[in-house]
């Protein structure tokens, strides 16, 4: 991408924090530097890679999501941050030319094992989409539709409690309470992305993935969905991919950052933004490119 | 170093303005040529319509004739009425022989009864007979009947009310008659129902096209049970299942090939395939639907692709980000996202069945058939068949009843199509 160029010109600057395993430029068998590794992992990634028919998007990625952490993916567009995030609830699979390696597990099991099913790996890794997509029924029906097809409800009666609490979490129950079989298309922008986060919780996941659930909402909305991810991180653990620095920094524990399909850095967020052990993170959190 | 783009700018605006009345003249010629086109379009279309509702208002009424009908036992020659065989044995034509010879009792030598008996239609009798059996007290006593004219006579008495009479199959003799039951108010006009209860006949003035649209019904309901969830499923494997590979690039060429094979292969196709070699008889709804079905399954599995392609991606992965196995994406979400314009495809699809002849013609749905189909085993003939051997016929009344069975087969294409329209406008989302 546009970053190569851009990258190589700037290594003369490299003199002002000299750090002697840490080159600019990025080498075929380059380590992730910072704290990837967690004791208390939900999920751990090894060696993973992922093609798109022969072009790779990621490159040998090894990093631990910690229970009930919210981890942040940030980095310029196009290097892999989506891949990566869909790898881990197989979404990948629906690709034809996409392949993955490498080994992903939750909780010691094998993700990508063929004895696993991708319906339950789904049903336990939730997942949010960058635009809201709501199914075009009622509110009802979007949030009933996981534990209907997951049979969780018995009765009708569980599924409304279901439906409610799940609305509750999402923060979305009093606006909705009394129109739940209107279209969930009719809300606005915000009040969808909530629906789909309600949608995603009422199978109660394990972990949930976000991909930029923010990045077609206003500031408005954009701050409420910041606060219901804070309230989530205390039951869920969650992964959000963002592509803005302030919202990484506001809603998560720790931060990874790629570039070029690499995972350059990860470490507490606090740290990344303020003394970041790679160059490469120094350079794109203080906007020299992305 | 301000003055130069200064006046850069107000050279530009000049250019501009320029360009800009330029511009707006072509955009008006533009706008003239999609207005010319259009109304060429509408013209063509007002001229046929005029010229078939012209040539065919007329058929919807038709020429009756009073007369006074003794139900006399011995003239039919019936000695049971609850008879069958006897019944069909009856001289019911006596009836109304004799009521004519009664009307009109100066009448004598072979030529001028012969004449005279032409003045009805021939099988009035047989609506005598019906009426008796409707009411048996009938019998032995006189009343007065509307009888059906014979088409001669209801041609000329309706070209001789627009004031241009058509007599050339007529003799002075019946002219007259005409006349005086004219004078006498015993002719008319009436609603020609027939043309709506009745299958084909040789006669026009007792020809109708209940046949036609049975046989048309049957072989669409055929067409749309096959040919809907044939291609449906064929659309909905091709576009959310199968793998993208030369196998299905092929499948995919040759299914728009098919679309566009002229209908007259389908129906040698047909003969050769489902009569010959399945030997399923000819003429009958069964082999039509099953060529029709030929025919549309290509318009409908496009439509139907179309239609799933246009459900959102975002929806399935929505779906699938659920959990929701393959099937149960397609089942729950792109199917009833995707069931309008497969709809309309299929309306669309069967009203190019409708309007179809060519491969009807070539596996025998042509045949002269009377009896009203009612099943789709029995022989029967489609209203656009129906339409050509109309138009194949010598006599002149069937001129009018052409016309109006194309009015007819028109009216159900326009009902089709608008629903289809109002079909697609309705359940049309947007998301
Ligand atoms: N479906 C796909 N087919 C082929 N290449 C893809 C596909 N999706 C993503 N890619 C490629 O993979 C790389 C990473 O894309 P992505 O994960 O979407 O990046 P990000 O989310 O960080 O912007 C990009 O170079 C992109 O072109
Ligand atoms: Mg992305």
């Amino acid at each position: 991408m546009t970053q190569a160029a851009p990258v190589t010109k700037k290594k003369p600057v490299s003199k002002t924090t000299p750090k002697p395993m840490q080159n600019l430029e990025i080498t075929d068998h380059q380590a992730t530097v910072g704290k990837c590794f967690a004791d208390n992992a939900k999920m751990t990634m090894r060696n993973v890679n992922v093609f798109y028919d022969d072009k790779q998007a990621i490159h040998d990625v090894s990093i631990d999501i910690a229970k009930n952490e919210v981890i942040a993916m940030i980095g310029p567009s196009g290097c892999g941050k989506s891949t990566f995030l869909r790898s881990l609830n197989r979404m990948n699979d629906t690709v034809d030319i996409c392949r993955v390696e490498g080994q992903i597990c939750m909780d010691g099991e094998d993700l990508y094992s063929p004895k696993l099913d991708v319906v339950e790996l789904r049903a336990r890794v939730g997942m949010v989409f960058q635009k809201p997509n709501p199914f075009p029924k009622s509110i009802y029906e979007n949030v009933a539709y996981g534990p209907k097809i997951h049979g969780l409800a018995d009765t009708r009666v569980d599924l409304d409690e279901i439906v409610e609490n799940s609305l509750r979490k999402a923060s979305l129950w009093e606006e909705v309470k009394e129109r739940l079989h209107q279209a969930g298309t009719g809300l606005s922008g915000g009040q969808q992305q909530r629906l789909c986060i309600a949608r995603a919780i009422a199978v109660s996941p394990e972990v949930i993935l976000m991909d930029e659930p923010c990045s077609a909402l206003d500031p408005i909305a954009t701050a409420r969905i910041e606060e219901l991810i804070e309230e989530l991180s205390q039951n869920f653990t969650i992964a959000i991919v963002t592509h803005s620095m302030q919202q990484a920094a506001r809603v998560s524990h720790r931060t990874a950052y790629f570039h070029l399909g690499r995972l350059i850095e990860v470490n507490p967020t606090e740290q990344v933004f303020t003394m970041p052990e790679h160059q490469l993170t120094e350079a794109y959190i203080t906007g020299r490119f992305g | 170093m301000t003055k130069k783009p200064m006046t850069d700018s107000s050279n530009h605006l000049d250019k501009i303005k320029k360009s800009l009345s330029r511009r707006n003249r072509a955009e008006k010629r533009f706008r003239w040529y999609g207005r010319m086109a259009v109304f060429v379009g509408l013209a063509a279309v007002m001229v046929l319509f005029t010229d078939i509702i012209s040539k065919g208002h007329g058929a919807f009424r038709i020429t009756y004739v009073e007369l006074q009908v003794t139900y006399d036992q011995d003239m039919i020659g019936v000695e049971n009425l609850t008879d069958p065989a006897q019944l069909a044995l009856g001289d019911w034509e006596a009836l109304s022989k004799a009521a004519l010879r009664n009307e009109f009792g100066d009448v004598s030598g072979r030529r001028d009864k012969r004449k005279l008996y032409g003045l009805i239609s021939s099988g009035a009798g047989y609506d005598l007979k019906d009426r008796l059996l409707a009411n048996p007290l009938l019998l032995g006593e006189t009343e007065n009947v509307w009888i059906l004219a014979d088409d001669d006579i209801d041609t000329y008495y309706k070209s001789w009310l627009d004031g241009e009479p058509y007599a050339a199959r007529m003799s002075a003799k019946q002219i007259q008659w005409i006349d005086e039951l004219h004078a006498q108010g015993k002719i008319r006009l009436q609603f020609n129902s027939n043309l709506f209860t009745r299958g084909d006949s040789r006669e026009p003035e007792q020809a109708g096209i209940r046949g036609a649209v049975m046989g048309s019904l049957l072989v669409l309901i055929l067409t749309l049970m096959l040919s809907f969830p044939i291609g449906v499923s064929a659309a909905i494997y091709l576009e959310e299942f199968a793998p993208r590979n030369r196998w299905t690039d092929f499948i995919e060429v040759n299914i728009n090939n098919l679309a566009a094979v002229p209908s007259i292969i389908f129906g040698l196709l047909g003969l050769a395939i489902f009569i010959n070699f399945f030997h399923v008889p000819r003429s009958v709804p069964i082999v039509g639907g099953l060529v029709l079905t030929l025919m549309t399954l290509p318009t409908i599995i496009i439509t139907s692709r179309a239609a799933i392609k246009s459900v959102p991606p975002s929806i399935r992965e929505a779906a699938m980000g659920m959990g929701a196995s393959k099937s149960q994406v397609v089942l729950h979400h792109v199917l009833p996202l995707s069931l309008p314009g497969m709809l309309t495809g299929a309306i669309i699809g069967m009203a190019q069945a409708l309007g179809e002849s060519a491969p009807l013609l070539m596996i025998g749905m042509v045949a002269f058939i009377v009896d009203i189909p009612a099943g789709f085993s029995d022989p029967a003939t489609v209203l656009p068949v129906q339409i050509f051997l109309w138009a194949d016929s010598p006599e002149r009344a069937f001129i009018e009843k052409t016309s109006a069975a194309i009015m007819v087969l028109l009216s159900f294409l326009i009902v089709m199509n608008t629903v289809a329209v109002w079909l697609r406008k309705r359940l049309e989302r947007r998301w």
